[in-house]
């Protein structure tokens, strides 16, 4: 049966207000996620301000909160960091180009590239596993930074692999076209104008997988990570402690003032993250300008 | 083609007429070319090796695990005290305590997040995106060991404020900490999904007399769906395997309470809890570790699995 | 032969094979299982501008890319069949595409300079390939050769992109000449081009035959009538006819070819 006009107009207009409505409230929902990092923010500075002073930056860890401070802990997540750059970057770019360049769509391939999409998703805690059987255990290396370091590599190796790939896939064929023709070998090819040219994605994929190394925890608890050190490692074979470790033994204590601390860490681990994607966003900007 | 027409095609290029008189032969092998493929061959082997580790790890002491323990008391038993007398090695308590921190965190992160997909890739004007962009990646981006403290400093006491009988480690709490945490996840590959359909549907839709909200929801969002739907199931495999925010936040007591008001453990945070502690390696107790590792290896592999398969599905149709 | 059905010219071919560079002997290239080429012979000579032509998907394009083995790179591209250059057919066992594509250059369709310095885009080729001359002096001479050095001579370390398409494209080529290779092949070199720069390729086309065995695709007809000495006429993947580049424009053999070239079709 027909609407009259009547009933058609407030039937219109009944789904107006549904669409408004609608709209509304998923702009909402998506603005509330934006509060939520405020109120994180907040409530971390708030509690760890007060804490974040000279003293707590270059002091080791105490039993007493205002004698306590996160000195072992930065060093150690810096020699981490280090260690673990200079194991995955090379590792994981050589995968990466390895399946862009060289290996063809052959079936070896396609193996290597449903294995690394299947090992980003293998929980972290997998991973600690894995080190602490494999490397502490097996080799032998103690609950050393070495350990941890190899441990994290694994851990963001199928990360840098991805988003270097994508990477090299935007380089222009015609860019490769041009040196094949000029009479140069695959690696000529790929060392001179590919990985140039594909660089500041990488750097950017790479950067932003170590700032997740430096904010993983639960590896480093596997691999033993002490949480209370208070000494400074001074190479890769000596047991250490990292920021998240720290903040984790401070968060999980009862006292009150333990978790001001912790916040104060936080503060710190943030900012050292923060540090890490503006060279990010710095560096691909400004070799992007150099390319146009 | 016989090969009188050609009487002189050996002389056509014999080196007196040739400029270059060199072959084009190979030379021999490039040693060095050889060198560098088989560096990045060997490299990317590492991956595969990183799973056959992985594999072979976790199932061999599994089996060891299972020469002491029968899999039926394992995989149906109800109480799990592996660590004390008398110890009892039912897993189901830790798999319950996963489960309800994983279903409360999708019940937050998969309305919310669709949500904000759907204002992303729908409403926002290019302006709101970029707002909005950095700050899901910022979230993305925080420590899950933030996200822990952020529950027992924050969460946990206005939980407690509204629900005075609330323990202090609780289920809730993790849930909620562990939804915001997968949320950002949800919204950027949901907003990938939506933004994926063809803007010719919704035009279609729109010259039919459809409203944005009957565009959105009867035409984008199905059209999406499989998109949306493998960002569901990434985000339950991580809230699966998530693990500092949990054990900071929901305690370390395996039970099969109802109740999200209670102390609970996650299959991830009783791994945490053997590590902390001074287990001796070898004995049953340290088995259990790898029996647990295992089954929550063997969880989130099917679950991304299947998130994958529908994710190539969804790419064949739109990409 | 179906393609030489007068007999004159097939002695004409006999005699100019003496001045063949390269010989394609019944070439068939197919992609994974579709063959995009039928059994293709004819000779390039020495020091001519040879030019392919028909219409698009006739199959120019994959056989002048098989004649210094870019082909390579496509997954799933098959040749059968020979081109015999300097001795040797191309696809041998024995033989390295790579010093194949040393001395048979290429020019692509689209403007492809490096993302780097006018002189490095110059220099690379040969410093890679050994060169241990002055690299100023190949800079110089092979942009003088390519016509552009008068524009480039103050700005030789600026980027290459900075430059405008045509610009890019005569790079393009002096890069290739710095190869100095014996077969230059040119893929449509102008159909990204606006007619000026078209033209200025043109003349400096005419400038390298003194030096060079030039093998170019085009589709416009009008350029292979103005600067090739022989043309090749094909038609999904068939060679119709081969012949000096007068005779197919004024006397075709073929009633396909006079269709063609006089824009019945295609």
């Amino acid at each position: 049966m027909p609407l009259t006009t009547e009933q058609e107009s407030r039937h219109l207009e009944k789904r107006h207000r549904k669409a408004r409505f609608f709209a509304i409230f998923c702009a909402a929902i998506t603005w509330s996620s934006v509060l939520l990092l405020a109120v994180l923010l907040y409530q971390v500075s708030i509690e760890g301000f007060r804490w974040l002073d000279w003293q707590f930056i270059s002091s080791f860890p105490s039993r007493f909160p205002e004698r306590a401070g996160i000195k072992s802990a930065l060093v150690g997540t810096i020699w981490l960091i280090s260690l673990v750059a200079l194991i995955s970057i090379p590792v994981g770019v050589s995968t990466a180009l390895y399946l862009e360049e060289f290996a063809g769509k052959g079936k070896i391939s396609k193996i290597i590239e449903v294995n690394v999409a299947n090992l980003a998703g293998v929980p972290s805690i997998v991973y600690g596993i894995l080190g602490l059987a494999i490397f502490v255990r097996f080799f032998a290396l103690e609950r050393s930074l070495i350990s941890g370091a190899l441990t994290m590599s694994l851990l963001i190796l199928p990360v840098i692999i991805i988003a270097s790939r994508e990477a090299i896939k935007t380089v222009p064929q015609g860019i490769r076209n041009a040196a094949y023709s000029l009479g140069a070998t695959k690696w000529q090819t790929t060392w001179a104008h590919v990985l140039p040219a594909s660089f500041p994605g990488i750097m950017t994929g790479v950067i932003l997988a170590l700032s997740r190394s430096i904010g993983e925890t639960a590896p480093l608890i596997m691999i033993g990570a002490m949480t209370f050190v208070a000494f400074l490692p001074e190479g890769p074979m000596d047991s250490f402690t990292a920021m998240p470790i720290q903040i984790y033994n401070w968060v999980s204590r009862p006292q009150e003032e333990f978790h001001e601390l912790a916040a104060a860490g936080i503060i710190v681990l943030l900012a050292v993250l923060l540090a890490m994607n503006a060279t990010a966003i710095f560096i691909r900007n400004r070799t992007e300008r150099r390319m146009k | 083609m016989a090969q009188e027409e050609y009487p002189d095609a050996a002389g056509a290029s014999q080196p007196a007429e040739s400029p270059a008189a060199r072959s084009i032969k190979k030379s021999g092998v490039l040693w060095g070319e050889l060198a560098i493929k088989s560096w990045l061959a060997s490299c990317s082997f590492i991956s595969i090796v990183t799973t056959a580790a992985i594999v072979i790890l976790l199932l061999s002491e599994t089996l060891n695990f299972f020469e002491n323990v029968s899999p039926g008391e394992f995989f149906f038993g109800t109480t799990w005290t592996p660590l004390f007398e008398p110890s009892s090695f039912g897993v189901l308590p830790l798999v319950w305590g996963t489960l309800i921190v994983t279903i409360g965190a999708a019940l937050i992160a998969i309305p919310t997040g669709l949500a904000s997909a759907i204002y992303l890739s729908e409403y926002a004007s290019d302006r709101m995106r970029s707002t909005i962009k950095p700050v899901l990646e910022l979230l993305a981006g925080i420590p899950t060991v933030v996200y822990g403290y952020f529950a027992l400093t924050f969460v946990t006491p206005v939980l407690r404020n509204v629900f005075p009988d609330i323990q202090v480690f609780n289920a809730l709490s993790a849930a909620i900490v562990v939804g915001i945490m997968v949320l950002p996840m949800v919204a950027t590959m949901s907003d990938n999904a939506l933004r994926a359909v063809p803007i010719s549907l919704r035009q279609g839709a729109y010259a039919l007399g459809a409203t944005s909200y009957e565009v959105t929801t009867r035409v984008v969002v199905p059209a999406g769906l499989s998109g949306v739907m493998a960002s569901f199931l990434l985000a339950i495999s991580r809230a699966i395997g998530e693990t500092m925010a949990v054990t900071l936040a929901a305690g370390q007591t395996p039970n099969m309470s109802l109740s999200m008001f209670e102390s609970i453990q996650t299959m991830t945070s009783y791994i945490v809890q053997v590590s902390l502690g001074d287990t001796p390696s070898g004995g049953v107790a340290y088995q259990t570790l790898f029996a647990v590792a295992t089954l929550l290896f063997a969880i989130t592999l099917v679950i991304n699995i299947i998130s994958q398969m529908i994710l190539n599905r969804f790419r064949e149709v739109y990409e | 032969m179906s393609q030489f059905p007068d007999s004159t010219l097939a002695e004409q071919n006999l005699q100019m094979s003496k001045k063949s560079v390269l010989e394609l002997r019944n070439v068939n290239i197919f992609y994974s299982d579709n063959q995009a080429v039928n059994d293709v012979s004819f000779n390039i000579r020495r020091n001519k501008i040879t030019a392919i032509i028909g219409p698009s998907g006739c199959g120019k394009s994959t056989l002048l890319r098989s004649l210094n083995r870019m082909n390579d790179f496509v997954d799933g591209a098959r040749v059968e069949g020979e081109l015999i250059f300097s001795n040797e057919n191309l696809y041998g066992k024995e033989v390295d595409p790579v010093e194949v594509r040393r001395r048979i250059g290429m020019v692509f369709q689209k403007p492809n300079p490096f993302p780097k310095s006018i002189y490095n885009n110059i220099s690379w080729g040969p410093l890679i390939n050994g060169y241990n001359g002055s690299t100023d002096e190949l800079v110089e001479r092979s942009l003088k050769q390519a016509a552009l050095w008068e524009e480039v001579k103050d700005r030789l370390h600026e980027s290459a992109l900075n430059l405008s398409g045509g610009q890019q494209q005569r790079l393009c080529i002096a890069r290739a000449l710095a190869m100095e290779p014996e077969v230059l092949l040119m893929d449509e070199p102008c159909s990204a081009l606006d007619p000026i720069s078209t033209a200025r390729i043109e003349d400096l086309l005419f400038e390298l035959k003194s030096s060079y065995t030039i093998v170019i695709v085009t589709h416009n007809m009008q350029q292979a009538a103005r600067i090739s000495d022989y043309t090749a006429f094909m038609e999904m993947g068939d060679l119709i006819e081969f012949n000096v580049t007068k005779k197919i424009f004024t006397r075709p053999a073929m009633k396909r070819t006079e269709e063609y070239v006089t824009g019945r079709f295609g």
